[in-house]
């Protein structure tokens, strides 16, 4: 390796002249500035001025224009400062370096409470937004469904089942697990609690209600959209963000029949499947820790199940889950669908994907609650 | 090894990667010289990429030995192994182009990772690179998904050089460039061969890369590096696929 760079005053009358040495490269880039810095200051007026570069063992890119940006500086008026000595190797790098204009300005935008007001604003006017996208996903998916019914032949089943098996089955662990462990937990807090009064037994009012009614589905829809949720959206996002869908398009199939309906069918088939398998498995986790924990053996869990809940608070819980999962399928379409060209955009539509799904569900949920009370449900 | 390969600078010796049961490089060897432009040239699916990829150490290899600035990648130590990835630039096919980063970010990032240098310097820097390129510093700002392909492949190339390396990995430069854009591409890797004193190793197709661009070809077939040295030894050899590939339709047009 060759030396660390220098640049010495060399006295030539009035005149200045400057030599440079060593290595003038990279890795020295940050001591170079320093260097070329205090030079600079050498600049006035002067009959002439040379910067000799004959002594230069090493030149890339950066020393060479850390060279002509010294000689820029040092140019005043009439007299322009030259480069003197330099070797056949590096004249053409010289040369493109010099064809360098000076760089545009960084844009910056500051953080003030303006722009973060202003941004506060926008995000709200985009509430707006987000509802006609919801409203004109779902007719999209609305008039595809209805293509299909009238042409059964377009109906892509392979694709279908393939989802299913991907939002259903697979899911199935992990939800039975997550829901037997909630089960387990209503269940201890409730005899917990209800043992100060002597109402250990009506744990199992509490737990049927809640889960077949409430809780249940909620909890899964929740899971769906985190699980399959932004995995529609992290799919769909990346076959726009790599043209396949624009090419899906020009070969004449319509990306909503051939995509988006059958996800959105599988996902509409399996919420109600999965929140059944989820409901099934927190009673079981339940009336498990009310025998072992509570004392209410599994003959008068039952009994007391019987009589605690209707099939109204099951026929309830399942009449949401389709709606949920619909809710759930075309946010993360849409979303998906918003990706721009970019990484991080497909973060940033994944994650609003589950989030505006969470929020959307929880919302249907209220809104099945305040309906079923007022028709007596 | 004896050390009569001491002006190589990438050494690869007895290379074998398998993917699955498919052997794809099966006892390779290979020298790159000092401050050569290298063509590389072989059937689709022969595993040029792979080979590259196996080099820069994106793929495992079964055995075999690679020194890259005489450091053995497998034996140097983590500060090795960055010592030598900071003097190598690589360009991959589709670019590869940090997507959410603009083209002064994405030409910026390794200088500023591995430099510290004011902001200025970074800005007039990536200038000057855009320039070499061949390109306007009004693009500067925009993102990666804005961008033509070709403007891609130039910006990639500006941030393969951003560090100004000894050694560029050029993964097919010129495909998908207009036949003019590939002739100003060559005459640009031969300009910056010339002024920085780079090595480059080239895997392409282009035939006019190869004559007007390349010092030195080699070919790559069965796992195995079936022929290098000069365009006229290609020309010369009988190797059936190398007579195919030179003496086609197209390389006749090419040689007029």
């Amino acid at each position: 390796m060759s030396g660390a760079p220098t640049l010495q005053r060399i006295a030539q009358g009035s005149g200045l002249a400057l030599r440079a040495g060593g290595s003038w490269t990279a890795p020295f880039a940050a001591r170079l500035e320093d260097i070329v810095a205090d030079a600079e200051k050498l600049a006035g007026s002067r009959p002439q001025i040379f910067i000799d570069v004959s002594q230069i063992s090493k030149l890339d890119t950066f020393g060479a224009w850390l060279i002509e940006r010294l000689r820029r500086s040092l140019t005043h008026g009439e007299v322009e400062a030259k480069i003197a000595g330099l070797s056949t190797n590096y004249a053409s790098l010289v040369d493109e370096v010099r064809r360098v204009r000076t760089a545009p300005a960084v844009e910056t935008t500051a953080v003030t409470i303006g722009g973060m007001l202003e941004q506060v604003g926008r995000s709200v006017a985009g509430i707006g937004d987000t509802f006609v996208g919801l409203i004109d996903m779902l007719g999209a998916v609305l008039a595809a469904s209805g293509r299909v019914l009238l042409h059964p032949r377009d109906f892509r089943l392979t694709s279908t089942v393939h989802h299913l098996e991907q939002v259903c089955w697979r899911a199935v662990p992990i939800i039975v697990l997550i829901t037997f462990l909630i089960g387990c937990i209503i269940s201890q807090q409730g005899i917990f609690h209800f043992r100060k009064f002597g109402a250990d037994i009506f744990v199992v009012d509490m737990l049927g209600v809640l889960v077949l009614r409430e809780i249940g589905v909620l909890l899964v829809a929740i899971m769906v959209a985190g699980r399959s949720g932004s995995a529609y959206t992290a799919e769909l996002g990346s076959m726009k963000m790599r043209e396949e869908i624009d090419a899906l398009r020009t070969m004449g199939f319509d990306p909503i029949e051939v995509l988006i309906l059958p996800r959105m069918l599988a996902l509409i088939i399996a919420l109600p499947i999965l929140a059944f398998l989820g409901a099934m498995a927190a009673l079981y986790g339940g009336g498990l820790v009310a025998w072992l924990y509570g004392g209410v053996d599994p003959e008068a869990f039952l009994l007391r199940l019987r009589d605690a809940i209707s099939i109204d608070h099951f026929t309830v819980g399942l009449i949401k889950a389709p709606v949920m999962a619909a809710v759930i399928g075309i946010v993360a379409c849409v979303e998906g669908l918003a990706v721009q060209g970019s990484a991080e955009s497909l973060g940033q539509h994944t994650t609003a994907s589950v989030v505006k799904g969470i929020f959307f569900v929880i919302v249907m949920d209220g809104v099945f609650a305040i309906f079923f009370a007022s028709i007596g449900m | 090894m004896a050390p009569a390969f001491s002006d190589a600078i990438i050494r690869v010796r007895d290379i074998t990667v398998q993917f699955g049961s498919t052997r794809v490089l099966n006892g390779l060897d290979l020298d790159v010289k000092r401050g050569e432009i290298l063509g590389f040239v072989g059937p689709s699916g022969a595993g040029k990429s792979v080979l590259t990829r196996t080099i820069i150490g994106l793929v495992p290899k079964v055995a075999g030995r690679i020194e890259v600035f005489g450091v053995d990648l497998d034996a140097a130590d983590p500060a090795a192994r960055r010592a030598v990835e900071r003097r190598w630039g690589i360009l991959f096919q589709q670019g590869a182009l940090f997507s959410s980063l603009t083209v002064r970010q994405n030409i910026q990032f390794p200088v500023r990772e591995y430099l510290k240098v004011s902001q200025r310097l970074l800005d007039e820097i990536m200038v000057a690179k855009l320039g070499m390129v061949g390109l306007r510093p009004e693009v500067a700002d925009r993102f990666p998904s804005e961008l033509s392909g070709g403007m891609i492949k130039r910006v990639a190339l500006a941030r393969a050089l951003a560090l100004d390396p000894e050694l560029v990995f050029l993964d097919e430069p010129t495909s998908g460039l207009d036949p003019i854009g590939a002739g100003d591409f060559d005459e640009l890797v031969r300009t910056l061969q010339r002024t920085l004193g780079l090595t480059v190793f080239m895997v392409t197709h282009d035939l006019d890369s190869l004559y007007t661009a390349c010092d030195r070809i080699a070919v790559l077939g069965n796992g195995k590096i079936i022929a290098a040295g000069s365009m006229a030894d290609m020309q010369a050899s009988q190797h059936p696929w190398l007579r195919q590939y030179f003496h086609g339709k197209r390389a006749r047009a090419v040689m007029g």
